[in-house]
């Protein structure tokens, strides 16, 4: 049990996964127009993560070696297929607003990361806590920035209007643009707490900036995959 | 379907819904492989040709197999399967036949498989019930746009690389908030159309 809590924790503040690792970036800036749909992408996306992690955890020793990755991705693409229906059948509203990103959470970074990382390699309990731990994680940093971006574009948070009458919105901050504005300002704190950290002589290795380093880790995966395929 | 109509779509899924800067695909990419101009272009290359031959397989198979046979729920597992293989096979492809390309665009293309931007092309063309020939003409200009983002950003970039940048800016943040100021630059097409 003691694991599992570890695993959790691990996820949803240490290793959090949008804002320590950077990773699964085209939903966090895609749908985080507001909060509601933050919550609503975070929380589709860590129930495919803890089914998935489950599974391929499951199967750990069955799936060879060689055709791993290929394996995987048909597992999640399946979780992703069925959790899609449901959302169809059962919250269309939250259907409509995510949209064309609700198929696309299968090439997101952090499901097919956890996989190859912690579930192919790990006990089902542990695994299934992990996937827990990181889909909040992510959960928590979507309805972050889904918040801010809600305020200062809308004034309100959660459909509920928090700025004085007065208030006149950015409503770039809902648009496009804003997306990118608000992760710059989240990572340049992140930066600032590292150098920070780094001058009172932290180990600060952990925190990484930006998508570079991880997008060579995903090539490894596709690359992999190519590999296995052939 | 006439000429018209093909280029409404391919200037607004080109400028005016640019893939990068107004629906956030293929942001990976579009930050990593953009530090210089001459591999931002070799990636625009790489994403132009797989996406588009993406998108006519995609289509094809979801005209002429998937909609027969009333498994379109099967599309997201049938195209991220088709795309990993696509990759791998236009790969061996070049490697064999075409050195020349592969030595320029091979490096780019295991980097595509975990793009979204392609999937996101083929999901989008079944969105819009685009017929293969349209999903074709939009699978091609949603990549040029692809192309036309990163090249620039990485132009912005090689420039910014010499400016006096606050320290906790420096790295993604700066980065970031030139692609933000890129997606209200780009705002200025949504006239076009």
């Amino acid at each position: 049990m003691k694991e599992a809590k570890e695993r959790f924790l691990n996820g949803l503040f240490r290793e959090n996964p949008t804002l320590v690792l950077m990773l699964g970036m085209c939903p966090t800036l895609a749908v985080t127009t507001s909060a509601v749909n933050g919550v609503g992408m975070g929380l589709t996306t860590t129930a495919v993560l803890v089914l998935s992690n489950a599974l391929i955890s499951m199967l750990r020793n069955i799936i060879p070696d060689k055709v791993r990755i290929p394996a995987f991705i048909v597992v999640i693409a399946t979780f992703v297929t069925v959790v899609e229906l449901l959302l169809e059948g059962f919250l269309p509203a939250l259907y409509d607003a995510l949209g064309i990103y609700i198929p696309l959470i299968v090439v997101n970074c952090i499901i097919l990361g956890r996989a190859e990382a912690y579930a192919s390699k790990a006990a089902v309990i542990p695994s299934i806590f992990d996937g827990f731990g990181m889909g909040l994680g992510f959960t928590l940093a979507l309805t972050c920035i889904g918040s801010i971006r809600e305020l200062i574009g809308m004034g309100e948070v959660f459909g509920y209007r928090v700025m004085p009458a007065s208030y006149v919105p950015f409503s770039i901050f809902v648009l496009a643009p804003g997306a990118f504005f608000v992760l710059a300002i989240l990572t340049a704190i992140q930066n600032k707490v590292k150098i920070a950290g780094e001058k009172k002589g932290k180990d600060m290795s952990r925190i990484q900036s930006g998508c570079g380093s991880d997008c060579t880790s995903c090539t490894g995966c596709g690359g992999d995959s190519g590999k296995g395929e052939a | 379907m006439d000429v018209k109509e093909l280029l409404m779509i391919a200037i607004g899924s080109s400028l005016v819904s640019n893939v990068v800067l107004s629906q956030f695909l293929g942001l990976c990419p579009f930050l990593g492989v953009s530090r210089k101009t001459e591999t931002a272009v070799g990636m625009g290359a790489a994403v132009i040709f797989v996406i588009t031959l993406a998108s006519a397989v995609t289509g094809t198979i979801y005209e002429y197999v998937l909609k027969p046979f009333d498994i379109t729920f099967l599309q997201t597992i049938v195209f991220i399967l088709v795309i990993a293989a696509l990759v791998q096979f236009v790969e061996m492809f070049l490697k064999k036949f075409m050195v020349g390309l592969y030595q320029s665009l091979g490096v780019y293309l295991p980097l595509i498989t975990t793009n979204c931007a392609v999937l996101g092309v083929a999901l989008n063309n079944v969105k819009y019930e685009y017929n293969v020939l349209t999903g074709i003409v939009n699978g091609f200009a949603t990549a040029v746009g692809f192309a036309i983002a990163i090249v620039i950003l990485a132009g912005i970039r090689e420039k910014i690389e010499y400016n006096d940048i606050p320290r906790s800016f420096q790295g993604m943040p700066i980065v970031l908030i030139t692609a933000g100021l890129m997606a209200i630059a780009f705002f200025g097409f949504a006239g076009l159309l």
